[in-house]
């Protein structure tokens, strides 16, 4: 395990299934302290990408490296400092919740056994760590994973899905719990359907469709590439709109029933504010409106999402589904916004 | 999980030192754990003990009632003068079949079941390599087939020396041997037997690890087992008996004869190898190659 190497590096991961191409020429990078959300549609390739980066399943083709070591090639010493589960959390159900964290602490060697009554009651299981797993609810396995987890004291965490499943203040203690951890400084991988919580949680976010991943990097860039625009009420709307027009770098104004709308970058709404006051207009509310990921995520995925990535590639241009003003950089593993 | 105990250090410090892995010894140990907390595990051990009990039970009502005892071998004729004559017959009615079923019971079951629910996977992405597991659970079915020998013939020798006394025995050959003796000639029997029986729990292990399906692997292994009894008795091929696994089942005769013949229990010996490192080995190259996904 290199220290300098990043926690998940991934290139060109393929994996097929004779007829099937699960996952297509993946790239990924996942930066130390990222909380780092993987987003895609069911059957998009997300699980079975996880996978392979575990080392569980076989690549077709491609290569993965957690912190610089290959799960394939290196086996057990790859996964030094990773932890985390994909689907659901397994355990055995004829052992107690202690005795299956006995078994994985022994499987994990160092001190991990030393640790078990601290991180039951991390994820509050204490009072149930002498019943069987068998009997256990949904949520209180995925606890369990997210404890058995924490037994290797990770450097990297990664979770697929760790809130499905669980009721409303489950999935708030599941966040509450990944930002702790996150702030504690583990790089955390999250496989996610819930965009809010990845909206919350996430600052680099990976989304797949079909197999590809059509976008990598951080939420913020994409959500502001993704219609970056403003709302702006004035005390003249109508010259206010002038003003706007007239303004180089200010796309889009309009005026509408709650004032004037543009899209703009931040030094052109600087200068759109000062042409105000020179105008004698007054601003009375200057407010930017950034695409949610939920947006973001069904303009990249839905409809001509797959195919017009692909169509898009093969052209050699972009844009893909975002906003006009998105750039799309095509490189024959991915498609990279900015 | 509540926010407040979420908010507590989850100790997620960096260990940045190459930490010392656990040895397989250790993944074996957790293998046995894991049997012992299984019903299914029971199932087998009580056959090996249920049997030799009702075996004695119905010799001594048929001694009650006057009857006699029938069957060519030397030993049905000593049932009850000594209580020694019990492990050897059993061990003689259950080598073919039973105490096989009772091997491929968990050997069948061991890598497919945890594929089967997923704990594999669990496993897997822990500090043990594929290498490891998938020794730890070979020698864990091993131990299993050694245990339920041996709990089939402590309990016959026990409930047989109850019911007729610990008496000289006779041999295959005619000799009369002390009792002492004649209790160690019946567990080294007992542990010759083990030689082909390991075969055939090696054989589980393949098909447990190949077919990912636990009543597949039982069934299969047992299959391989009446196939080559079947092998065994088609006119032409006598060339290919004594290579038959089926055949080494009887290996154990040779110490029960004056003086000992230690030929058959060599050539089973190398025999028996000739299926279980194959089978092994085959096991082994499939579990480290394999995609885990089920569950």
């Amino acid at each position: 395990m290199s220290a300098e190497a990043p926690p998940v590096k991934a290139r060109g991961l393929v994996k097929r299934y004779k007829e099937v191409l699960a996952v297509d020429h993946v790239d990924l990078n996942v930066h130390e302290g990222d909380v780092y959300g993987f987003l895609g549609p069911n059957g998009a390739g997300k699980t079975t990408t996880l996978r392979m980066a575990l080392g569980l399943i076989m690549p077709t083709e491609g290569t993965v490296e957690l912190f610089g070591e290959d799960p394939i090639r290196a086996g057990a010493r790859a996964l030094e400092g990773v932890a985390g589960f994909v689907e659901a959390p397994r355990f055995y159900p004829y052992l107690s919740a202690r005795k299956n964290l006995e078994l994985l602490a022994a499987l994990d060697g160092r001190d991990a056994r030393s640790r078990i009554d601290e991180v039951l009651e991390v994820v509050e299981l204490s009072p149930r760590a002498e019943h069987r797993v068998g009997g256990f609810s949904h949520g209180m396995r995925q606890r369990l994973g997210i404890a058995s987890a924490l037994l290797r004291r990770p450097r990297l965490l990664i979770l697929d899905e760790p809130a499905t499943g669980l009721d409303p203040a489950g999935m708030r203690d599941m966040r509450l719990l990944i930002r702790r951890l996150a702030e504690d400084g583990i790089t955390v991988l999250l496989s996610s359907h819930q965009l809010p919580e990845v909206q919350e949680l996430c600052d680099r976010v990976a989304i797949v469709d079909s197999g590809r991943v059509v976008y990598e990097g951080a939420l913020a860039e994409l959500r502001r590439q993704g219609g970056a625009g403003y709302r702006l009420r004035t005390t003249d709307d109508a010259r206010a709109l002038g003003v706007a027009r007239a303004q180089p770098g200010i796309e889009h104004a309009g005026a509408g029933e709650h004032g004037l709308s543009f899209q703009a970058g931040e030094p052109e709404v600087a200068e759109l504010s000062l042409a105000l006051a020179r105008a004698g207009v007054g601003i009375l509310a200057l407010t930017p409106e950034l695409a949610t990921l939920e947006d973001l995520f069904f303009r990249l995925t839905e409809s001509d999402g797959a195919s017009g990535a692909a169509a898009s590639r093969a052209r050699g241009e972009g844009p893909i589904g975002l906003a006009g003003q998105t750039h799309v950089t095509s490189t024959p593993t991915a498609v990279k916004i900015g | 999980m509540s926010s407040a105990v979420a908010a507590s250090p989850p100790a997620g410090t960096p260990a940045l030192a190459r930490p010392r892995r656990p040895s397989t010894a250790t993944v074996w140990r957790w293998e046995l754990r894991k049997l012992v907390s299984q019903k299914r595990t029971y199932l087998g051990i009580g056959l090996a003990a249920i049997l030799p009990l009702i075996f004695v039970v119905v010799q001594n009502v048929h001694q009650h009632q006057g009857q006699g005892h029938g069957g060519e071998n030397v030993f049905f004729s000593e049932i009850t003068q000594s209580g020694l004559a019990t492990p050897v017959l059993m061990l003689l009615f259950m080598s073919v079949f039973m105490l096989p079923l009772i091997a491929a019971l968990v050997a069948g079951d061991i890598v497919a079941n945890e594929d089967g629910n997923g704990t594999l996977k669990t496993i897997l992405t822990r500090s043990v390599d594929r290498g490891q597991v998938i020794a730890a659970k070979a020698l864990a079915a091993i131990t299993y087939a050694v245990i339920a020998v041996y709990v089939s013939a402590v309990v016959a020798t026990a409930a047989g020396v109850a019911s007729w006394g610990f008496k000289s025995i006779t041999t295959f050959s005619g000799t009369v041997v002390p009792a002492p003796k004649g209790l160690l000639l019946v567990f080294a029997a007992n542990a010759c037997y083990l030689i082909p029986l390991l075969s055939v729990t090696c054989i589980g292990v393949l098909l447990s690890t190949a077919t990912r399906n636990s009543a597949a692997s039982v069934v299969g292994t047992l299959g391989v087992v009446i196939l080559l009894l079947i092998v065994a008795q088609i006119p032409g091929l006598e060339g290919i008996r004594p290579y038959l696994l089926t055949e080494q089942f009887e290996n154990w005769h040779g110490l029960l004869r004056t003086p000992t013949d230690w030929a058959p229990i060599a050539h089973s010996a190398w025999v028996c190898a000739l299926y279980a490192v194959p089978a092994l080995f085959a096991a082994y190259l499939v579990f480290l190659r394999r995609d885990v996904a089920g569950g």
